[in-house]
């Protein structure tokens, strides 16, 4: 299946992308999606307590089934205001 | 109103934006942007949302609002982008029949807001390194 990652803040800069296409096996959650994301940068390991994940633009708690087409954003501590 | 934007927050209009007949206060938050953290001098900071999803969380916070204090109207608007520093990044107006009604749900607002909404905001000290705080580094 195919979902969209797109990443802001400090994890698009650590990243180094913004948006990707990722192809991922049957049945697929958030935190597959994370453990892409770790693979690309060893740095992430420890953020995982820090982040929260969000699908189409709302919250998700915890591990997440994924449908096709969703899009899939990694949100670190927020710091509007 | 609810809005991100990058000019400058016209503080005058979203005033105006919370005004009913029905209200007898209006009580007005006003974030701006502060020289320093962690005992560092901030030189200029930047302010990026996931906008869609902003948008649709503040709108949460708002209905929220509306449902725990009798108010009249709740704008809320932030910046996005470079903001220099001594100005405003984000303004919050509440009106309601009475002012305690309005002082509440007004602190109610900008206290969830910091928790819920997905702007992130970078600092850049005088010495050329750059933070976003409260979030992990890439250093395990």
């Amino acid at each position: 299946m195919t979902v969209k990652l797109r990443l802001f803040a400090s994890v698009r800069e650590l990243a180094g992308f913004s948006v990707r296409v990722l192809h991922l096996a049957e049945p697929a959650t958030t935190e597959d999606v994370w453990t892409f994301l770790v693979g690309q940068h060893d740095g992430f390991r420890s953020w995982r307590p820090s982040i929260r994940f969000a699908v189409n633009a709302t919250y998700v708690d915890g591990t997440t089934v994924l449908k096709e087409g969703d899009e899939v954003t990694i949100i670190p501590p927020v710091s509007g205001g | 109103m609810i809005r991100l934007q990058r000019e400058a927050l016209d503080i005058g209009e979203i005033v105006r934006s919370v005004s009913r007949p029905t209200s007898g206060a209006v009580d007005v938050f006003i974030g701006t942007t502060r020289n320093n953290a962690e005992g560092r001098l901030v030189r200029s900071l930047e302010y990026e949302a996931h906008e869609l999803m902003a948008a649709q969380e503040i709108e949460k916070i708002s209905a929220r609002a509306f449902e725990r204090w009798p108010i009249d109207a709740v704008s809320v608007v932030h910046r996005l982008g470079p903001v220099a520093i001594g100005e405003a990044s984000v303004v919050i107006a509440v009106a309601a029949p009475h002012r305690a009604e309005a002082f509440e749900a007004c602190r109610f607002v900008i206290d969830t807001l910091k928790k819920e909404v997905p702007i992130w905001k970078k600092e850049q000290f005088e010495d050329g390194t750059t933070s976003w705080p409260g979030q992990p580094t890439g250093k395990n």
